[in-house]
């Protein structure tokens, strides 16, 4: 059987819903959200790079990269809120999180 | 073609597996594992398409460099995890109710659509045919430094500052460190830096 587009949509597709599942799963735990996150950014870049190699584009795998540099950044800020935030309150609960000011 | 489809059924199947693994896994830096292993066997998916270079940039920058600082924020933060699962069953229902959902919705879209007819002549960067010789990463950065250079220079920007808003936010004062500070050394005259003492003879300071 011939792998075409299609195949590799539905594996996005469940990637993408796994990520949103994680987040409601893992509701208190940040670290998950935030790689819960990760997966769906990878569900959109499989989906980009399917889309780019099936038309013979490669401004789908161009625009891929630029998810990547945006993944990549999100997740060191995240990161790095997350680590102040535990040095300041010493948890991570996002039901804690409910305080704008310092 | 039977090696092809094999190779991604087991890979399709790994990623998918190892996603479920990442969100459901009892001890967070067995998440982070299976993230590695998720972004890891992507990437083969990525080499099945013929996207090399994005394949190898994902094992680079997921495997190499964001997988390792979850497992490093992971490990140095003192989490106690248990309190964090205690109600992770309440949320099931719901969040399952809204993930099958989701999936239906999805696959309806992924049944249904079709490509407009002339979508294969809209093509903006036409990738080069397979039989020219030339590379994916070749073809790659034959458009990104040309037609799309402002949006690669926005990439490294983003990354610029994230790089710098990473250490603004992390970076800390502490009380009682000695540190080296230039402009005071730069500053010292010898009035300040010597202090003369009269020294009686054979007394001693």
């Amino acid at each position: 059987m011939e792998i075409g587009l299609a195949h590799y949509l539905i594996v996005a597709a469940i990637l993408f819903t796994l990520g949103i599942f994680g987040i409601f799963l893992n509701r208190k735990n940040v670290i998950i959200i935030l790689m819960s996150i990760e997966l769906m950014l990878l569900a959109v870049n499989i989906n980009l790079v399917a889309f780019s190699t099936h038309l013979g584009d490669l401004v789908g795998q161009v625009f891929a990269l630029l998810v990547l540099t945006v993944a990549a950044g999100e997740a060191a800020i995240g990161l790095a809120i997350l680590v102040i935030y535990f040095r300041n309150r010493g948890s991570i609960a996002v039901e804690d999180i409910n305080v704008l000011k310092g | 073609m039977i090696v092809a489809t094999i190779a991604f059924y087991l890979f399709a199947a790994v990623t998918i597996a190892a996603a479920f693994m990442v969100i459901s896994a009892r001890n967070p830096v067995h998440s982070v594992l299976f993230l590695i292993l998720a972004f890891f066997s992507s990437a083969w998916l990525f080499v099945l398409m013929g996207a090399e270079f994005v394949a190898m940039i994902l094992v680079i920058v997921y495997v190499g460099a964001v997988a390792v600082l979850f497992l490093f924020v992971v490990m140095m933060l003192d989490i106690d995890f248990k309190s964090l699962r205690s109600e992770m069953l309440n949320y099931l229902p719901l969040g399952g109710m809204i993930g099958i959902i989701l999936l239906l919705e999805l696959g309806l879209v992924a049944s249904t659509w079709v490509f407009a007819p002339d979508a294969a002549s809209l093509a903006a960067a036409p990738a080069p045919a397979a039989d020219s010789g030339v590379t994916n990463a070749e073809a790659l950065g034959r458009v990104i430094y040309t037609q799309y250079v402002y949006y690669f220079q926005a990439a490294g920007m983003i990354l610029l500052v994230a790089m710098v808003g990473a250490i603004v936010l992390t970076l800390r004062k502490r009380e009682g460190v000695k540190r080296q500070v230039i402009a005071d050394q730069v500053a010292r005259t010898p009035q300040t830096g010597v202090e003369v003492k009269k020294v009686e003879p054979g007394q001693g300071i």
